[in-house]
């Protein structure tokens, strides 16, 4: 897709950025503004670099009061406001609007209260997601969710993209994890969603807000569950000789009634990647390898291990290996959670994929994964969170080739379509965003789009709120579907063709 | 042949030329009834009629359209149509060994799946493994305009466009009238032991909460009767371990007493005259009301028998941190807690984007909803 045809918001960029400057800077510390050029430049993209666009003005405002009188100000003159976390997200989400005010939440950073009875945490926006287990690891507790760029991501931004982890198959995403929200509305309205018990009156508007993407309110603190740390966890690394094995390990491990921590697959282009950088201890000469990891109690993970082991064995692994110790343990999950950097090492440029089929369909998709590889001449390291069949084909590129950034995204395109067309969906855990936007046209049905639009409308009338993001409009998607069929049907019979 | 294999990915084309047009009837009856902006009252089972406020409008009957669609147990998804029995979703179930985790109760015999997720019950399980709400993955709906939408789908990770399907769960039918609901199973756990101590309720609501903070493989708690009782789930070394910490009697007839407390059919839910239903942080202190109280999911959610009038009791629940509902007894108050005017506003502007004309359940929940 380009970028440029973004639809904007109607009268955008008629406001007077000068006068918007001006009004900011009355509400807002100095140093909270940012309008040269080499300040906005840090604030072009997020995880996925691919596109670029410089936001009207960045603010970085302290207090909630102050994110209010942002919202009230940019309600009134009609300007679009784009939240952004760390802007680690991968798919364009936090994307800047050329005609916008983007909203930093980075000063948001506080971790407000930690409840150790009710095993809660209270915390703003912008605290990183690893910083709030380390926060209340003395007391034997964390937040489970941990997706891979914990270091650096926000709980805000988690919330925003229903972030998963690599043990979100026994534990659940973030929307399995948060009890409560409180949100600034476009308008600049401040709501409670949620509550500090196990539910809330009225329609459940904390999960709705969960992977919103920025479009429905800016979220301005978190209240997280959390859980006491597992007595024990321990993984397996199993290697084969085939990918499709590897696959079948999967589903047998489920079907004797085990659910792991953690069950994650890397092929053996990711395999060599992560070894190469980090030097798990991996397998070099494996096609794939499973880790499994299973928790709980002293014994229950004994008796898990070894039951996991036999069926790695009788699904035909050519090595079974448990870690000796927690250095081990530290070391095989240090090579999956770096894969993604270190597949970037191979080229140039990488693209990351987020599909998620229903794992019996993972042979058949790795093979046409394959052969779209070959027919596009682009080179994809697989890794993916096998258990909850989310995949991550990673498509490695040189942006600086003519053409090959488009080949790259058509390729992606095909992917995406393939986990549609085995009844899966075109985002696990990254979102839509800027990037997905079309393909959101090949899953979606002209009417689901529309109650979409409706449901965003609710909570932002203006269309204020990072606008022309996670939901295409039925014109886009009749300029783009001219070549698809959803679900058997024409697409969009009822829009002129153009 | 079990009936998930007869209705799995081999559906036969009688059996899906009877869904489509079964779907067909459902939607020409809600188109009809937004043309007139005529109310319908969308019935399933009928056992929780009981629940929230009434509503008055024509009939739309779910019940009809039932039958398992897809059950792959190896992929830890189920997905029915809206008016299947919930029973015959958990005979289903129990033949390949896996649960509802949520543990939802019935409430009576012809419980529907579309009523148990449109209510949002979830029952013993609810602290330790999630609620209703977050089992579910995809949904199929017709919407107040009539036109048939599907949101969500079968797999476990899912962010494209807004969670529309979760919305619908403990919506009490205002939003839409699902007609399919994907939910994701769990194995069932190979062990399970309930153990009983004396306790006060004050005693139970620390020692749950110390549990809860712990790695055990508890699945259930309740208080009653001035006994506390907790279920170990999970591997036969893990129970037997955890039983040796908590100490306490065996309770022989455990599955016969989830079973009580769940559908509500335990002596404590029949003596009570009026009967609410208080969600809080679990770690709240006993609240300083008159009357009995049965304490469930981690002292999270607390039953009390008092005759305190409504007021009192909501304020209570809000100083805490949750709320308060009349379960039933008491028709002079409004069911569910009232909503901060902010709040009401943006819900009624949900059930505008998906019911414009409000022909849906109308005031079944809150009046203005
Ligand atoms: C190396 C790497 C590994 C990754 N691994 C994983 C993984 O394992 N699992 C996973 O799920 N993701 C993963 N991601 C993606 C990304 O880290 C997550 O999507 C993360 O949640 C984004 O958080 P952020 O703070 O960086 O948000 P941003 O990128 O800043 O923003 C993401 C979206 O959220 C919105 N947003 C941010 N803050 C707020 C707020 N306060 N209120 C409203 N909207 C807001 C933005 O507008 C945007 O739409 C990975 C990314 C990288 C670079």
């Amino acid at each position: 897709m380009s970028l440029f045809e973004q639809p904007m918001v109607e009268n955008a960029g008629s406001a007077d950025k000068d006068a918007l400057l001006a009004a900011l800077r009355a509400l807002l510390p100095n140093e909270a503004v940012l309008w040269e050029e080499e300040d906005l430049r840090p604030y072009e993209c997020d995880g996925l670099s691919a596109y670029r666009r410089l936001p009207w003005l960045v603010v970085l405002p302290s207090t909630i009061e102050q994110v209010q009188a942002v919202m009230r100000l940019c309600h009134d003159r009609h300007v679009p406001v784009v939240a952004r976390g760390a802007g680690t997200g991968l798919s364009g989400g936090a994307l800047p609007h050329e005609h916008g005010v983007l909203l930093s939440l980075a000063k948001f950073n506080s971790i407000l209260a930690i409840d150790v009875m009710n095993r809660t945490a209270r915390v703003q926006p912008g605290v990183r997601n690893l910083a709030i287990s380390q926060a209340v690891a003395p007391h034997g507790l964390y937040y489970a969710p941990d997706p891979s760029s914990q270091i650096a991501c926000t709980i805000g931004g988690n919330v925003a993209e229903n972030s998963g982890g690599v043990h979100c198959l026994k534990y659940g995403l973030t929307v399995h994890n948060v009890l409560k929200l409180k949100i600034l509305t476009a308008e600049g309205e401040l709501l409670t969603l949620g509550s500090e018990a196990l539910d809330a009156p009225g329609y459940d508007l904390l999960a709705l807000f969960h992977g919103s993407e920025g479009m429905l309110g800016v979220i301005i603190e978190v209240t997280v569950k959390l859980l006491p740390l597992p007595e024990r966890a321990q993984v397996v690394l199993a290697a084969f000789d085939d990918v499709v094995k590897a696959g079948a390990a999967v589903g047998e491990i489920i079907a004797a009634g085990i659910i792991p921590a953690g069950l994650e697959m890397m092929d053996r282009l990711a395999i060599k990647a992560a070894e190469d950088f980090v030097h798990a201890g991996y397998p070099l000469d494996a096609e794939a390898i499973l880790l499994c990891e299973v928790d709980g109690t002293n014994e229950e993970v004994s008796e898990h291990i070894l039951r996991i082991h036999d069926i790695l064995q009788s699904c035909g692994a050519v090595e079974v290996r448990t870690a000796r110790d927690e250095h081990e343990r530290m070391m095989l999950w240090k090579g999956r959670k770096a894969a993604f950097p270190a597949v970037g090492r191979l080229a140039p440029d990488y693209y990351c994929m987020d599909g998620t089929i229903p794992r019996r369909h993972l042979p058949a998709v790795l093979q046409r994964i394959g052969e779209l590889s070959r027919e596009y001449a682009l080179p994809v390291a697989n890794v993916f969170h096998a258990g909850d069949g989310n995949l991550h084909p990673l498509i490695l590129y040189d942006a600086n080739q003519p053409g090959e950034l488009k080949r790259t995204e058509e390729f992606g395109g095909k992917i995406l379509e393939l986990c549609v067309a085995v009844g899966g969906t075109i985002t696990g855990e990254h979102g839509v965003g800027m990037e997905k936007i079309d393909q959101m046209c090949v899953q979606f049905a002209p009417a689901e789009l529309q109650q979409f639009h409706a449901l965003k409308a609710a909570f932002d009338p203006a269309g204020l709120l990072n606008p022309g993001k996670a939901v295409p409009t039925l014109r886009r998607c009749a300029e783009f579907g001219a070549m698809h069929v959803h679900r058997g049907q024409l697409p969009f019979p009822e829009l002129e063709r153009f | 042949m079990t009936p998930a294999s007869v209705y799995g990915e081999f559906a036969n084309d009688r059996f899906v030329r009877m869904l489509a047009d079964q779907t067909q009837q459902l939607q020409a009856q809600v188109g009809d009834a937004f043309a007139r902006a005529a109310p319908l009252c969308i019935v399933g089972g009928g056992t929780k009629t009981f629940l929230g406020r009434s509503t008055k409008g024509e009939p739309l009957d779910i019940t009809t359209h039932r039958g398992i669609v897809h059950y792959q147990p190896t992929e830890l998804v189920i997905t029915a149509r809206a008016g299947t029995p919930l029973s015959e979703i958990e005979a289903v179930l129990d033949e390949h060994q896996q649960i509802l985790a949520f543990e939802p109760p019935h409430f009576g015999g012809g419980a529907t799946l579309g009523g148990t997720i449109a209510c949002g019950l979830s029952g013993p399980r609810r602290a330790y493994a999630g609620a209703a709400r977050d089992f579910v993955l995809g949904t199929t709906l017709i919407n107040g305009r009539g036109e048939v939408l599907h949101f969500g789908g079968e797999v476990m990770k899912n962010v494209a466009g807004y969670d529309v399907s979760r919305l619908m769960s403990g919506a009490m039918g205002t939003l839409g009238v699902m007609l399919e609901v994907s939910l994701k199973v769990l194995p069932r756990p190979s062990h399970e032991l309930t153990l009983a101590q004396v306790s006060t309720a004050t005693a139970a609501i620390a020692q749950m909460n110390q549990w809860a903070g712990r790695p055990l493989p508890v699945s259930a708690t309740c208080f009653v009767d001035g006994v506390l009782y907790v279920r170990l789930s999970g591997a036969a070394s893990a129970v037997a371990s955890a039983h040796r910490q908590l100490g306490g009697e065996i309770v022989d007839d455990a599955a016969d007493f989830w079973a009580r407390v769940r559908e509500q059919r335990h002596r404590f839910f029949a003596e009570a005259t009026v009967l609410w239903r208080v969600s809080v942080p679990p770690a709240t202190p006993s609240l300083a009301l008159a009357g009995d109280c049965l304490l469930e999911w981690g002292a999270a959610l607390r039953w009390l028998n008092t005759a305190a009038d409504a007021a009192t009791v909501r304020k209570l629940a809000e100083q805490a941190g949750g709320h308060a509902s009349v379960w039933r007894g008491d028709a002079s108050n409004e069911p569910f807690h009232p909503l901060s005017p902010a709040l009401l506003v943006v819900q009624q502007r949900v059930k505008q984007a998906f019911d414009p004309k409000g022909i849906f359940n109308r005031g079944r929940m809150y009046a203005e909803l």
